[in-house]
């Protein structure tokens, strides 16, 4: 009965909203010109990451902070660990690992700099860079992260803080987070960089806290 | 305009979103609750993305912030997996008290 109910409801209010979808013609709020014309004051030649870092930056600074948030719970809550697994690591994953990695880490820096004028940036570096963690970790080139050191600690927060520290800075010339033309572009980079280690670790953190 | 590619990821994604919130209402087992969960998210990633490329020149700021939920939801999914893995390691069950029963 249950099952009939919420499968109908389901039903109905996909039809409704594709109805609705169908229905927009024209969006009363159309944010492309907007964007274009202040593109070339953001610091940033692409977009995406000048709506990101630039004008949407509290979004950016709140988003790492709810990553952080999640991984000090992850932590505060003490998941118990798995015994550590016996099997011999696969040979040619290893070595499949063992090349890929350096590849990676390239791959998440040319993001972070392409980030700039094309699609890239931040996220996606530290997505690659735990990726590349949590790789060698499965490969067995890397145990689990036990209870977190203080490099790992100041690895976590980098970004948030230096986010943080930037927005304060930028405080007495007027609003949070709004950046001089002049130094934008730089001042971006600087919150990228930091925020693609921390992306990074948190991520990889997210797996490998909760890993033997 | 009904045939437009942004208007079939945002059709998709608004099945997907409806099927994600059948699964977390219907299914007990947490961690396939979890996945129905993640589903509904991925079908408002594909509205907004959708949406936001029916014109010729994409809008950026729904990108964004897609890309921002992308993310969060990567956070928010590993936090509900390792409180599943916590209720699990205390009372030996992966379905919430008062559901199944």
């Amino acid at each position: 009965m249950k099952r009939l109910a919420v499968v109908t409801a389901a039903l109905a209010f996909t039809v409704a909203l594709i109805a609705a979808m169908l229905e927009l013609e024209t969006s009363p709020i159309d944010l492309r010109g907007p964007v274009a014309a202040q593109l070339a004051a953001s610091g940033v030649d692409h977009p995406v990451t000048a709506v990101l870092l630039n004008y949407r930056g509290y979004d950016t600074l709140l988003e790492i902070a709810v990553l952080l948030l999640g991984v000090l719970v992850i932590l505060a809550v003490g998941v118990d660990r798995p015994a550590a697994r016996t099997e011999q690591p696969d040979p040619l994953l290893e070595t499949l690992v063992r090349l890929a990695l350096p590849l990676m880490v390239v791959v998440a820096v040319y993001l972070l700099w392409a980030g700039a004028f094309r699609p890239g940036g931040a996220f996606q570096a530290g997505a690659v860079l735990a990726a590349a963690a949590v790789l060698r970790h499965l490969a067995g080139l890397q145990a689990g992260w036990a209870a977190p050191g203080l490099r790992l600690r100041l690895g976590l927060v980098a970004g948030f803080v230096v986010f943080l520290a930037v927005a304060a800075a930028l405080l007495p010339q007027g609003a949070l987070l709004q950046y001089p033309p002049a130094q934008a572009g730089m001042l971006i980079l600087v919150i990228e960089a930091a925020l693609t280690v921390s992306l990074g670790l948190i991520l990889a953190g997210l797996f490998l806290f909760l890993s033997p | 305009m009904i045939a437009s590619t942004g208007m079939i990821f945002a059709v998709t994604g608004a099945v997907l979103f409806a099927l994600g919130v059948a699964g977390v209402v219907l299914i007990d087992h947490l961690l396939r609750r979890i996945l129905a969960f993640n589903l509904m998210g991925s079908g408002i990633f594909l509205i907004l993305v959708g949406l936001a490329q029916r014109h010729d020149v994409p809008d950026p700021v729904p990108q964004a912030m897609v890309l921002t939920g992308i993310v969060v939801a990567v956070a928010a999914t590993a936090l509900a997996l390792a409180l599943v893995r916590k209720l699990h390691a205390l009372s030996g069950r992966l379905t919430l008290p008062g559901d199944g029963e």
